[in-house]
Protein backbone atom coordinates (compact mmCIF):
# COMPACT_ATOMS: atom_id res chain seq x y z
CA UNK A 1 0.00 0.00 0.00
CA UNK A 2 2.67 2.45 1.00
CA UNK A 3 4.60 1.52 -2.15
CA UNK A 4 1.63 2.55 -4.30
CA UNK A 5 1.22 5.99 -2.74
CA UNK A 6 4.91 6.53 -3.09
CA UNK A 7 4.75 5.87 -6.85
CA UNK A 8 1.87 8.26 -7.34
CA UNK A 9 3.85 11.01 -5.62
CA UNK A 10 6.87 9.99 -7.62
CA UNK A 11 4.94 10.48 -10.86
CA UNK A 12 3.23 13.73 -9.90
CA UNK A 13 6.36 15.48 -8.63
CA UNK A 14 7.67 15.76 -12.19
CA UNK A 15 4.52 17.50 -13.30
CA UNK A 16 3.95 19.95 -10.47
CA UNK A 17 6.28 20.16 -7.49
CA UNK A 18 9.53 19.66 -9.38
CA UNK A 19 8.37 20.59 -12.87
CA UNK A 20 11.58 20.56 -14.93
CA UNK A 21 10.79 23.78 -16.77
CA UNK A 22 8.88 26.00 -14.37
CA UNK A 23 10.51 24.93 -11.10
CA UNK A 24 13.91 23.44 -11.86
CA UNK A 25 14.71 25.46 -15.01
CA UNK A 26 16.30 22.46 -16.71
CA UNK A 27 16.68 22.02 -20.44
CA UNK A 28 15.77 25.59 -21.23
CA UNK A 29 17.39 25.70 -24.67
CA UNK A 30 14.85 23.52 -26.48
CA UNK A 31 12.07 25.01 -24.33
CA UNK A 32 12.73 28.42 -25.81
CA UNK A 33 14.17 27.40 -29.15
CA UNK A 34 11.53 25.15 -30.70
CA UNK A 35 8.28 26.38 -29.22
CA UNK A 36 7.14 28.74 -31.95
CA UNK A 37 4.22 26.35 -32.54
CA UNK A 38 2.34 23.93 -30.30
CA UNK A 39 3.13 21.03 -32.63
CA UNK A 40 6.89 21.62 -32.43
CA UNK A 41 6.61 21.77 -28.64
CA UNK A 42 4.77 18.45 -28.62
CA UNK A 43 7.31 16.85 -30.96
CA UNK A 44 10.26 18.01 -28.89
CA UNK A 45 8.51 16.95 -25.67
CA UNK A 46 7.89 13.44 -26.99
CA UNK A 47 11.45 13.08 -28.28
CA UNK A 48 12.83 14.15 -24.91
CA UNK A 49 10.39 11.88 -23.08
CA UNK A 50 11.58 8.92 -25.13
CA UNK A 51 15.27 9.57 -24.50
CA UNK A 52 14.64 10.24 -20.82
CA UNK A 53 12.63 7.05 -20.39
CA UNK A 54 15.12 4.83 -22.23
CA UNK A 55 18.16 6.26 -20.49
CA UNK A 56 16.51 5.96 -17.07
CA UNK A 57 15.66 2.32 -17.82
CA UNK A 58 19.15 1.40 -19.02
CA UNK A 59 20.92 3.32 -16.26
CA UNK A 60 18.72 1.73 -13.62
CA UNK A 61 19.43 -1.77 -14.97
CA UNK A 62 23.19 -1.45 -15.28
CA UNK A 63 23.78 0.80 -12.27
CA UNK A 64 25.46 -1.86 -10.13
CA UNK A 65 27.84 -2.79 -12.96
CA UNK A 66 29.24 0.68 -13.54
CA UNK A 67 32.20 1.80 -11.42
CA UNK A 68 31.43 5.11 -9.73
CA UNK A 69 34.27 7.07 -11.30
CA UNK A 70 33.24 6.48 -14.90
CA UNK A 71 29.49 6.70 -14.39
CA UNK A 72 29.10 10.15 -15.97
CA UNK A 73 30.87 9.24 -19.25
CA UNK A 74 28.94 5.97 -19.29
CA UNK A 75 25.64 7.81 -18.89
CA UNK A 76 26.59 10.28 -21.60
CA UNK A 77 27.30 7.48 -24.08
CA UNK A 78 23.96 5.85 -23.29
CA UNK A 79 22.06 9.12 -23.68
CA UNK A 80 23.89 10.05 -26.89
CA UNK A 81 23.03 6.66 -28.41
CA UNK A 82 19.32 7.12 -27.78
CA UNK A 83 19.45 10.67 -29.10
CA UNK A 84 21.08 9.44 -32.30
CA UNK A 85 18.36 6.81 -32.64
CA UNK A 86 15.68 9.49 -32.26
CA UNK A 87 17.49 11.63 -34.82
CA UNK A 88 17.63 8.87 -37.43
CA UNK A 89 14.07 7.69 -36.86
CA UNK A 90 12.66 11.23 -37.11
CA UNK A 91 14.61 11.94 -40.28
CA UNK A 92 13.33 8.74 -41.84
CA UNK A 93 9.69 8.80 -40.81
CA UNK A 94 8.72 12.35 -39.79
CA UNK A 95 11.04 14.48 -41.99
CA UNK A 96 8.81 17.53 -41.51
CA UNK A 97 9.35 17.54 -37.75
CA UNK A 98 13.04 16.72 -38.23
CA UNK A 99 13.51 19.90 -40.23
CA UNK A 100 11.51 22.02 -37.82
CA UNK A 101 13.44 20.93 -34.74
CA UNK A 102 16.78 21.06 -36.55
CA UNK A 103 19.83 21.35 -34.34
CA UNK A 104 17.80 20.92 -31.17
CA UNK A 105 17.50 17.17 -31.80
CA UNK A 106 21.21 16.37 -31.37
CA UNK A 107 21.23 18.87 -28.52
CA UNK A 108 18.88 16.65 -26.50
CA UNK A 109 22.18 15.04 -25.42
CA UNK A 110 23.11 18.09 -23.38
CA UNK A 111 19.64 18.62 -21.97
CA UNK A 112 20.59 18.76 -18.28
CA UNK A 113 17.21 17.23 -17.41
CA UNK A 114 18.19 13.82 -18.81
CA UNK A 115 21.68 13.55 -17.34
CA UNK A 116 20.30 15.04 -14.15
CA UNK A 117 17.63 12.35 -13.76
CA UNK A 118 20.07 9.57 -14.66
CA UNK A 119 22.55 10.77 -12.05
CA UNK A 120 20.17 11.90 -9.31
CA UNK A 121 17.45 9.30 -9.62
CA UNK A 122 17.93 6.29 -11.89
CA UNK A 123 21.41 5.46 -10.60
CA UNK A 124 20.01 5.14 -7.07
CA UNK A 125 16.55 3.63 -7.53
CA UNK A 126 14.99 0.45 -8.88
CA UNK A 127 13.65 -0.06 -12.36
CA UNK A 128 9.97 0.62 -11.68
CA UNK A 129 10.59 3.84 -9.77
CA UNK A 130 12.99 5.01 -12.49
CA UNK A 131 10.41 4.39 -15.21
CA UNK A 132 7.75 6.30 -13.29
CA UNK A 133 10.17 9.11 -12.53
CA UNK A 134 11.05 9.40 -16.22
CA UNK A 135 7.39 9.39 -17.25
CA UNK A 136 6.50 12.08 -14.71
CA UNK A 137 9.42 14.31 -15.60
CA UNK A 138 8.99 13.74 -19.32
CA UNK A 139 5.28 14.50 -19.24
CA UNK A 140 5.87 17.57 -17.06
CA UNK A 141 8.44 18.75 -19.60
CA UNK A 142 6.09 18.05 -22.52
CA UNK A 143 3.19 19.89 -20.87
CA UNK A 144 5.37 22.93 -20.37
CA UNK A 145 6.57 22.86 -23.99
CA UNK A 146 3.08 22.45 -25.39
CA UNK A 147 1.70 25.21 -23.14
CA UNK A 148 4.44 27.59 -24.24
CA UNK A 149 4.15 26.57 -27.88
CA UNK A 150 0.37 26.90 -27.85
CA UNK A 151 0.36 30.36 -26.30
CA UNK A 152 3.07 31.60 -28.67
CA UNK A 153 1.34 30.15 -31.72
CA UNK A 154 -2.03 31.52 -30.66
CA UNK A 155 -0.73 35.05 -30.05
CA UNK A 156 1.87 35.09 -32.79
CA UNK A 157 0.14 33.43 -35.73
CA UNK A 158 -3.47 33.25 -34.60
CA UNK A 159 -3.60 29.47 -34.93
CA UNK A 160 -3.36 26.37 -32.78
CA UNK A 161 -1.87 23.07 -34.00
CA UNK A 162 -2.02 24.67 -37.48
CA UNK A 163 -5.76 25.27 -37.18
CA UNK A 164 -6.21 28.95 -38.09
CA UNK A 165 -8.55 31.22 -36.16
CA UNK A 166 -7.85 34.29 -38.25
CA UNK A 167 -7.25 34.78 -41.98
CA UNK A 168 -3.79 34.26 -43.44
CA UNK A 169 -2.92 37.92 -43.70
CA UNK A 170 -4.47 39.20 -40.49
CA UNK A 171 -2.12 41.18 -38.26
CA UNK A 172 -1.06 39.07 -35.30
CA UNK A 173 1.39 39.69 -32.48
CA UNK A 174 4.38 38.50 -34.50
CA UNK A 175 6.63 39.32 -31.54
CA UNK A 176 5.57 36.08 -29.91
CA UNK A 177 6.91 33.80 -32.61
CA UNK A 178 10.16 35.78 -32.75
CA UNK A 179 12.95 34.99 -30.26
CA UNK A 180 12.08 37.73 -27.71
CA UNK A 181 8.54 36.39 -27.51
CA UNK A 182 9.85 33.07 -26.21
CA UNK A 183 11.38 34.71 -23.15
CA UNK A 184 8.41 36.98 -22.54
CA UNK A 185 5.78 34.26 -22.91
CA UNK A 186 7.72 31.92 -20.62
CA UNK A 187 8.04 34.69 -18.02
CA UNK A 188 4.27 35.12 -17.82
CA UNK A 189 3.58 31.39 -17.99
CA UNK A 190 5.84 30.79 -15.00
CA UNK A 191 4.05 33.53 -13.04
CA UNK A 192 0.76 31.78 -13.78
CA UNK A 193 2.25 28.39 -12.89
CA UNK A 194 3.54 29.71 -9.56
CA UNK A 195 0.18 31.29 -8.70
CA UNK A 196 -1.77 28.15 -9.54
CA UNK A 197 0.53 25.74 -7.71
CA UNK A 198 0.77 28.07 -4.70
CA UNK A 199 -3.01 27.87 -4.34
CA UNK A 200 -3.05 24.11 -4.74
CA UNK A 201 -0.63 23.41 -1.91
CA UNK B 1 35.91 40.69 -45.39
CA UNK B 2 34.20 37.33 -45.34
CA UNK B 3 35.51 36.69 -41.85
CA UNK B 4 34.35 40.07 -40.61
CA UNK B 5 30.87 39.19 -41.86
CA UNK B 6 30.96 35.88 -40.00
CA UNK B 7 31.97 37.66 -36.82
CA UNK B 8 29.31 40.37 -37.05
CA UNK B 9 26.66 37.81 -37.93
CA UNK B 10 27.55 35.54 -35.02
CA UNK B 11 27.99 38.25 -32.39
CA UNK B 12 25.06 40.52 -33.21
CA UNK B 13 22.66 39.25 -35.85
CA UNK B 14 22.36 35.60 -34.87
CA UNK B 15 23.50 35.95 -31.30
CA UNK B 16 23.91 32.46 -29.99
CA UNK B 17 22.02 33.06 -26.76
CA UNK B 18 19.46 35.69 -27.62
CA UNK B 19 18.34 34.52 -31.03
CA UNK B 20 19.53 30.91 -31.34
CA UNK B 21 18.67 29.90 -27.77
CA UNK B 22 21.87 27.96 -27.18
CA UNK B 23 23.59 28.12 -23.80
CA UNK B 24 20.49 29.29 -21.98
CA UNK B 25 21.29 27.27 -18.84
CA UNK B 26 24.51 29.12 -17.94
CA UNK B 27 22.97 32.33 -19.25
CA UNK B 28 20.21 32.12 -16.63
CA UNK B 29 22.17 30.13 -14.06
CA UNK B 30 25.49 31.87 -13.50
CA UNK B 31 24.59 35.43 -14.39
CA UNK B 32 23.73 36.80 -10.95
CA UNK B 33 27.15 38.42 -10.61
CA UNK B 34 29.18 40.26 -13.22
CA UNK B 35 32.41 38.61 -12.08
CA UNK B 36 31.10 35.04 -12.43
CA UNK B 37 29.68 35.75 -15.86
CA UNK B 38 33.06 37.06 -17.02
CA UNK B 39 34.69 33.88 -15.71
CA UNK B 40 32.13 31.70 -17.46
CA UNK B 41 32.65 33.59 -20.72
CA UNK B 42 36.38 32.97 -20.52
CA UNK B 43 35.87 29.27 -19.97
CA UNK B 44 33.39 29.06 -22.85
CA UNK B 45 35.74 30.90 -25.22
CA UNK B 46 38.49 28.48 -24.34
CA UNK B 47 36.54 25.25 -24.63
CA UNK B 48 34.36 26.26 -27.58
CA UNK B 49 37.36 27.14 -29.75
CA UNK B 50 39.31 23.98 -29.00
CA UNK B 51 36.22 21.76 -29.19
CA UNK B 52 35.20 23.11 -32.61
CA UNK B 53 38.77 22.71 -33.88
CA UNK B 54 38.96 19.08 -32.78
CA UNK B 55 35.44 18.03 -33.77
CA UNK B 56 35.77 19.68 -37.19
CA UNK B 57 38.96 17.76 -37.96
CA UNK B 58 37.49 14.57 -36.60
CA UNK B 59 34.35 14.91 -38.71
CA UNK B 60 36.17 15.79 -41.93
CA UNK B 61 39.03 13.31 -41.68
CA UNK B 62 37.65 10.39 -39.68
CA UNK B 63 33.86 10.18 -39.69
CA UNK B 64 33.15 11.31 -43.27
CA UNK B 65 35.77 9.11 -44.99
CA UNK B 66 34.51 6.12 -43.01
CA UNK B 67 30.88 6.89 -43.86
CA UNK B 68 29.95 7.08 -40.20
CA UNK B 69 28.41 10.54 -40.08
CA UNK B 70 25.61 9.15 -37.99
CA UNK B 71 28.01 8.81 -35.06
CA UNK B 72 28.41 12.62 -35.06
CA UNK B 73 26.43 13.38 -31.92
CA UNK B 74 27.98 10.66 -29.78
CA UNK B 75 31.54 11.40 -30.93
CA UNK B 76 31.22 15.13 -30.45
CA UNK B 77 29.82 14.93 -26.94
CA UNK B 78 32.56 12.48 -25.91
CA UNK B 79 35.22 14.74 -27.39
CA UNK B 80 33.80 17.73 -25.55
CA UNK B 81 33.49 15.87 -22.26
CA UNK B 82 37.05 14.59 -22.39
CA UNK B 83 38.38 17.93 -23.63
CA UNK B 84 36.87 19.66 -20.64
CA UNK B 85 38.60 17.16 -18.36
CA UNK B 86 41.90 17.60 -20.15
CA UNK B 87 41.72 21.38 -20.16
CA UNK B 88 41.06 21.22 -16.45
CA UNK B 89 44.10 19.04 -15.77
CA UNK B 90 46.41 21.01 -18.04
CA UNK B 91 45.32 24.37 -16.69
CA UNK B 92 45.92 23.18 -13.16
CA UNK B 93 49.53 22.30 -14.03
CA UNK B 94 50.41 25.08 -16.45
CA UNK B 95 48.60 28.12 -15.19
CA UNK B 96 47.22 27.87 -11.66
CA UNK B 97 46.08 31.50 -11.85
CA UNK B 98 43.89 30.84 -14.87
CA UNK B 99 42.67 27.64 -13.25
CA UNK B 100 41.65 29.64 -10.19
CA UNK B 101 39.61 31.94 -12.40
CA UNK B 102 37.96 29.37 -14.68
CA UNK B 103 38.16 26.13 -12.70
CA UNK B 104 34.71 26.08 -11.17
CA UNK B 105 33.03 26.74 -14.52
CA UNK B 106 34.77 24.02 -16.50
CA UNK B 107 32.69 21.02 -15.34
CA UNK B 108 29.51 22.96 -16.11
CA UNK B 109 30.56 23.40 -19.72
CA UNK B 110 30.09 19.76 -20.71
CA UNK B 111 26.36 20.27 -20.56
CA UNK B 112 26.46 23.75 -22.08
CA UNK B 113 24.63 23.16 -25.31
CA UNK B 114 26.28 26.18 -26.91
CA UNK B 115 29.54 24.23 -27.20
CA UNK B 116 28.00 21.18 -28.88
CA UNK B 117 25.67 23.42 -30.86
CA UNK B 118 28.49 25.52 -32.33
CA UNK B 119 30.52 22.41 -33.13
CA UNK B 120 27.57 21.05 -35.13
CA UNK B 121 26.65 24.37 -36.73
CA UNK B 122 30.26 24.89 -37.85
CA UNK B 123 29.94 21.82 -40.08
CA UNK B 124 27.12 23.47 -41.98
CA UNK B 125 28.92 26.72 -42.86
CA UNK B 126 29.11 27.64 -46.53
CA UNK B 127 32.44 26.65 -48.11
CA UNK B 128 33.48 25.41 -44.70
CA UNK B 129 37.17 25.33 -43.92
CA UNK B 130 39.04 24.74 -40.71
CA UNK B 131 39.94 28.42 -40.35
CA UNK B 132 36.35 29.44 -40.94
CA UNK B 133 35.07 26.98 -38.36
CA UNK B 134 37.50 28.30 -35.76
CA UNK B 135 36.64 31.93 -36.51
CA UNK B 136 32.98 30.98 -36.24
CA UNK B 137 33.57 29.37 -32.83
CA UNK B 138 35.47 32.38 -31.48
CA UNK B 139 32.82 34.77 -32.78
CA UNK B 140 30.05 32.77 -31.13
CA UNK B 141 31.96 32.67 -27.86
CA UNK B 142 32.24 36.47 -28.03
CA UNK B 143 28.51 36.64 -28.72
CA UNK B 144 27.88 34.47 -25.67
CA UNK B 145 30.15 36.68 -23.56
CA UNK B 146 28.45 39.86 -24.75
CA UNK B 147 24.98 38.53 -23.94
CA UNK B 148 25.82 37.16 -20.51
CA UNK B 149 27.90 40.17 -19.41
CA UNK B 150 25.20 42.65 -20.39
CA UNK B 151 22.55 40.46 -18.77
CA UNK B 152 24.41 40.07 -15.48
CA UNK B 153 25.10 43.79 -15.27
CA UNK B 154 21.36 44.40 -15.53
CA UNK B 155 20.63 41.73 -12.95
CA UNK B 156 23.03 43.30 -10.45
CA UNK B 157 21.11 46.55 -10.66
CA UNK B 158 17.78 44.76 -10.62
CA UNK B 159 18.48 43.24 -7.23
CA UNK B 160 17.86 46.61 -5.65
CA UNK B 161 14.64 47.23 -7.53
CA UNK B 162 11.25 47.00 -5.86
CA UNK B 163 9.29 44.32 -7.72
CA UNK B 164 5.79 42.88 -7.40
CA UNK B 165 5.88 39.57 -5.49
CA UNK B 166 5.02 37.33 -8.45
CA UNK B 167 7.66 38.92 -10.66
CA UNK B 168 10.60 38.18 -8.39
CA UNK B 169 13.19 35.64 -9.41
CA UNK B 170 12.75 33.74 -12.64
CA UNK B 171 9.97 35.76 -14.34
CA UNK B 172 11.73 39.13 -14.18
CA UNK B 173 14.97 37.55 -15.43
CA UNK B 174 13.14 36.05 -18.38
CA UNK B 175 11.49 39.38 -19.14
CA UNK B 176 14.85 41.15 -19.10
CA UNK B 177 16.26 38.48 -21.39
CA UNK B 178 13.25 39.02 -23.67
CA UNK B 179 13.90 42.75 -23.86
CA UNK B 180 17.60 42.14 -24.56
CA UNK B 181 16.65 39.73 -27.31
CA UNK B 182 14.28 42.36 -28.70
CA UNK B 183 17.16 44.83 -28.78
CA UNK B 184 19.33 42.34 -30.66
CA UNK B 185 16.50 41.82 -33.15
CA UNK B 186 17.35 45.31 -34.34
CA UNK B 187 20.56 43.93 -35.84
CA UNK B 188 18.63 41.56 -38.12
CA UNK B 189 19.20 42.19 -41.80
CA UNK B 190 22.54 43.86 -41.08
CA UNK B 191 24.54 41.24 -42.93
CA UNK C 1 24.35 -1.70 -3.28
CA UNK C 2 26.98 -3.84 -4.98
CA UNK C 3 28.80 -1.16 -6.93
CA UNK C 4 31.88 -2.36 -8.70
CA UNK C 5 35.17 -0.99 -7.46
CA UNK C 6 36.72 1.77 -9.56
CA UNK C 7 39.81 -0.15 -10.59
CA UNK C 8 41.45 0.67 -13.87
CA UNK C 9 40.46 -2.63 -15.51
CA UNK C 10 36.89 -2.31 -14.35
CA UNK C 11 36.53 1.24 -15.63
CA UNK C 12 38.09 0.54 -19.02
CA UNK C 13 36.12 -2.64 -19.45
CA UNK C 14 32.79 -1.01 -18.57
CA UNK C 15 33.27 1.93 -20.92
CA UNK C 16 34.51 -0.39 -23.64
CA UNK C 17 31.49 -2.67 -23.37
CA UNK C 18 29.04 0.25 -23.33
CA UNK C 19 30.70 1.85 -26.35
CA UNK C 20 30.71 -1.38 -28.34
CA UNK C 21 27.05 -2.07 -27.58
CA UNK C 22 26.13 1.52 -28.44
CA UNK C 23 28.17 1.43 -31.66
CA UNK C 24 26.67 -1.82 -32.86
CA UNK C 25 23.09 -0.84 -32.13
CA UNK C 26 23.55 2.54 -33.83
CA UNK C 27 25.08 0.88 -36.85
CA UNK C 28 22.09 -1.43 -37.05
CA UNK C 29 19.53 1.38 -36.74
CA UNK C 30 21.45 3.38 -39.31
CA UNK C 31 21.12 0.50 -41.76
CA UNK C 32 17.41 0.21 -41.08
CA UNK C 33 16.69 3.92 -41.50
CA UNK C 34 19.06 4.62 -44.42
CA UNK C 35 16.51 3.60 -47.04
CA UNK C 36 13.56 5.53 -45.59
CA UNK C 37 15.75 8.65 -45.14
CA UNK C 38 16.78 8.64 -48.80
CA UNK C 39 13.15 8.01 -49.73
CA UNK C 40 11.93 10.91 -47.59
CA UNK C 41 14.40 13.28 -49.27
CA UNK C 42 13.30 12.12 -52.72
CA UNK C 43 9.67 12.48 -51.70
CA UNK C 44 10.20 16.19 -50.93
CA UNK C 45 11.46 16.87 -54.44
CA UNK C 46 8.69 14.76 -55.96
CA UNK C 47 6.03 16.62 -53.98
CA UNK C 48 7.42 19.97 -55.11
CA UNK C 49 7.55 18.78 -58.72
CA UNK C 50 3.94 17.63 -58.62
CA UNK C 51 3.01 21.06 -57.34
CA UNK C 52 4.74 23.15 -59.97
CA UNK C 53 4.43 21.02 -63.10
CA UNK C 54 1.41 19.86 -65.08
CA UNK C 55 0.92 16.11 -65.14
CA UNK C 56 3.94 14.30 -66.57
CA UNK C 57 4.78 10.66 -67.26
CA UNK C 58 8.57 10.77 -67.37
CA UNK C 59 10.78 10.85 -64.31
CA UNK C 60 11.99 14.46 -64.00
CA UNK C 61 14.35 13.46 -61.21
CA UNK C 62 16.24 11.06 -63.47
CA UNK C 63 16.20 13.56 -66.34
CA UNK C 64 17.41 16.43 -64.16
CA UNK C 65 20.62 18.26 -65.00
CA UNK C 66 22.60 20.89 -63.16
CA UNK C 67 24.06 24.18 -64.30
CA UNK C 68 26.72 26.36 -62.74
CA UNK C 69 26.23 30.13 -62.94
CA UNK C 70 28.18 33.06 -61.66
CA UNK C 71 25.08 34.63 -60.13
CA UNK C 72 24.56 32.25 -57.20
CA UNK C 73 26.80 29.80 -55.39
CA UNK C 74 24.36 26.90 -55.48
CA UNK C 75 24.14 25.13 -58.79
CA UNK C 76 20.85 25.44 -60.58
CA UNK C 77 18.77 22.35 -61.21
CA UNK C 78 16.53 21.87 -64.21
CA UNK C 79 13.82 19.21 -64.14
CA UNK C 80 12.07 18.66 -67.50
CA UNK C 81 8.46 17.48 -67.36
CA UNK C 82 7.39 15.42 -70.38
CA UNK C 83 4.50 13.42 -71.72
CA UNK C 84 5.57 10.66 -74.11
CA UNK C 85 8.85 12.42 -74.76
CA UNK C 86 7.33 15.82 -75.47
CA UNK C 87 8.32 18.66 -73.15
CA UNK C 88 5.25 20.04 -71.38
CA UNK C 89 7.03 22.16 -68.83
CA UNK C 90 10.21 22.68 -66.82
CA UNK C 91 10.78 23.04 -63.13
CA UNK C 92 13.82 25.09 -62.18
CA UNK C 93 15.40 25.30 -58.75
CA UNK C 94 16.94 28.73 -58.28
CA UNK C 95 17.97 30.77 -55.28
CA UNK C 96 18.93 34.21 -54.06
CA UNK C 97 21.13 35.09 -51.13
CA UNK C 98 19.67 38.55 -50.74
CA UNK C 99 16.86 37.50 -48.42
CA UNK C 100 16.50 39.22 -45.06
CA UNK C 101 18.34 36.34 -43.42
CA UNK C 102 20.21 35.07 -46.45
CA UNK C 103 19.35 32.19 -48.72
CA UNK C 104 15.93 31.76 -50.29
CA UNK C 105 15.62 28.69 -52.51
CA UNK C 106 12.59 28.14 -54.69
CA UNK C 107 11.31 25.81 -57.38
CA UNK C 108 9.53 27.49 -60.29
CA UNK C 109 7.45 25.59 -62.81
CA UNK C 110 7.26 27.04 -66.34
CA UNK C 111 5.13 26.20 -69.35
CA UNK C 112 7.07 25.72 -72.60
CA UNK C 113 6.18 29.30 -73.61
CA UNK C 114 7.85 30.62 -70.45
CA UNK C 115 4.81 31.55 -68.38
CA UNK C 116 4.85 30.62 -64.71
CA UNK C 117 2.74 27.67 -63.57
CA UNK C 118 3.48 27.66 -59.85
CA UNK C 119 6.22 28.40 -57.32
CA UNK C 120 7.26 26.45 -54.24
CA UNK C 121 9.64 27.63 -51.52
CA UNK C 122 12.22 24.94 -50.76
CA UNK C 123 14.43 26.71 -48.22
CA UNK C 124 14.19 30.03 -46.42
CA UNK C 125 15.23 31.62 -43.14
CA UNK C 126 13.01 34.69 -43.26
CA UNK C 127 11.30 36.29 -40.27
CA UNK C 128 8.38 34.12 -39.12
CA UNK C 129 5.08 35.90 -39.69
CA UNK C 130 6.54 38.48 -42.10
CA UNK C 131 8.95 37.11 -44.68
CA UNK C 132 7.44 33.64 -44.42
CA UNK C 133 4.32 34.97 -46.16
CA UNK C 134 6.13 34.15 -49.42
CA UNK C 135 4.59 30.71 -48.89
CA UNK C 136 1.05 32.09 -48.78
CA UNK C 137 -1.37 31.47 -51.60
CA UNK C 138 -2.29 35.15 -51.83
CA UNK C 139 1.31 36.11 -52.54
CA UNK C 140 2.04 33.33 -55.03
CA UNK C 141 -1.15 33.95 -57.01
CA UNK C 142 0.19 37.22 -58.40
CA UNK C 143 2.94 35.31 -60.23
CA UNK C 144 0.78 32.53 -61.60
CA UNK C 145 0.15 32.46 -65.37
CA UNK C 146 2.36 35.52 -65.83
CA UNK C 147 5.05 35.44 -68.48
CA UNK C 148 8.20 37.20 -67.27
CA UNK C 149 8.76 38.35 -70.87
CA UNK C 150 5.85 40.76 -70.43
CA UNK C 151 5.44 40.84 -66.64
CA UNK C 152 8.09 42.92 -64.85
CA UNK C 153 9.23 40.79 -61.93
CA UNK C 154 10.58 43.73 -59.93
CA UNK C 155 8.58 45.00 -56.95
CA UNK C 156 6.44 48.11 -57.44
CA UNK C 157 8.88 50.23 -55.42
CA UNK C 158 11.52 49.43 -58.05
CA UNK C 159 9.09 50.23 -60.89
CA UNK C 160 8.07 46.61 -61.42
CA UNK C 161 4.68 44.94 -61.15
CA UNK C 162 5.02 42.76 -58.03
CA UNK C 163 3.14 43.69 -54.87
CA UNK C 164 5.66 43.42 -52.06
CA UNK C 165 4.61 41.83 -48.76
CA UNK C 166 3.99 44.54 -46.18
CA UNK C 167 7.03 44.76 -43.95
CA UNK C 168 9.03 42.33 -46.05
CA UNK C 169 10.12 44.20 -49.17
CA UNK C 170 13.64 42.79 -48.96
CA UNK C 171 12.28 39.25 -48.87
CA UNK C 172 9.98 39.92 -51.81
CA UNK C 173 12.86 41.42 -53.80
CA UNK C 174 15.05 38.37 -53.23
CA UNK C 175 12.18 36.03 -54.08
CA UNK C 176 11.43 37.85 -57.31
CA UNK C 177 15.11 37.89 -58.16
CA UNK C 178 15.22 34.12 -57.83
CA UNK C 179 12.15 33.80 -60.08
CA UNK C 180 13.84 36.05 -62.65
CA UNK C 181 17.00 33.94 -62.47
CA UNK C 182 14.96 30.79 -63.02
CA UNK C 183 13.33 32.41 -66.07
CA UNK C 184 16.66 33.57 -67.52
CA UNK C 185 18.07 30.07 -67.14
CA UNK C 186 15.01 28.62 -68.83
CA UNK C 187 15.37 30.96 -71.79
CA UNK C 188 19.10 30.28 -72.19
CA UNK C 189 18.59 26.52 -72.09
CA UNK C 190 15.29 26.28 -73.87
CA UNK C 191 16.34 23.75 -76.42
CA UNK C 192 18.88 21.87 -74.34
CA UNK C 193 18.36 18.35 -73.12
CA UNK C 194 20.22 16.37 -70.55
CA UNK C 195 22.22 14.50 -73.18
CA UNK C 196 23.80 17.52 -74.87
CA UNK C 197 24.71 19.20 -71.62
Amino acid sequence: MSEKIDQKQNFLKGIIKDNPVFVMLLGMCPVLGVTSTAFNGLGMGMATLFVLLMSNIVVSIIKSQVPAKVRIPAFIIIIASFVTIVEMVLEAFIPFLYEQLGIFIPLIVVNCLILGRAEAFASKNNLLSSIIDALGMGIGFTIALVALGASRELLGSGSLFDFRFVSEDASTLILFILPPGAFIALAYLSIIFNKVTAKMT
Amino acid sequence: MEYILIIIAAVFVNNIVLSQFLGICPFLGVSNKLSTSVGMSGAVLFVMTIATLVTYLLYQFVLTPMGMEYLRTITFILVIASLVQMVEIILKKVSPALYQALGVFLPLITTNCAVLGVAILALGLEDASLLKAVVFAIANAIGFALAIVVFSSIREKLELADLPEGMKGVPINLLVAGLLSLAFLGFAGLV
Amino acid sequence: MGKKASTFTNMTLTLFVITVVAGISLGYINQVTEGPIAQAKLQRTTNALNDVLPEFNNSPIDDMWKLKTEVVKDSIEIYPGMIDGERIGSAIVASSEKGYNGLIKIMVGFKPDGSIINIRVLEQKETPGLGTKIKNEKFISQYRDKNPATFNLKVKKDKGEVDAITGATITTRAYSEAVQLAYDILMENKTQEKTNE
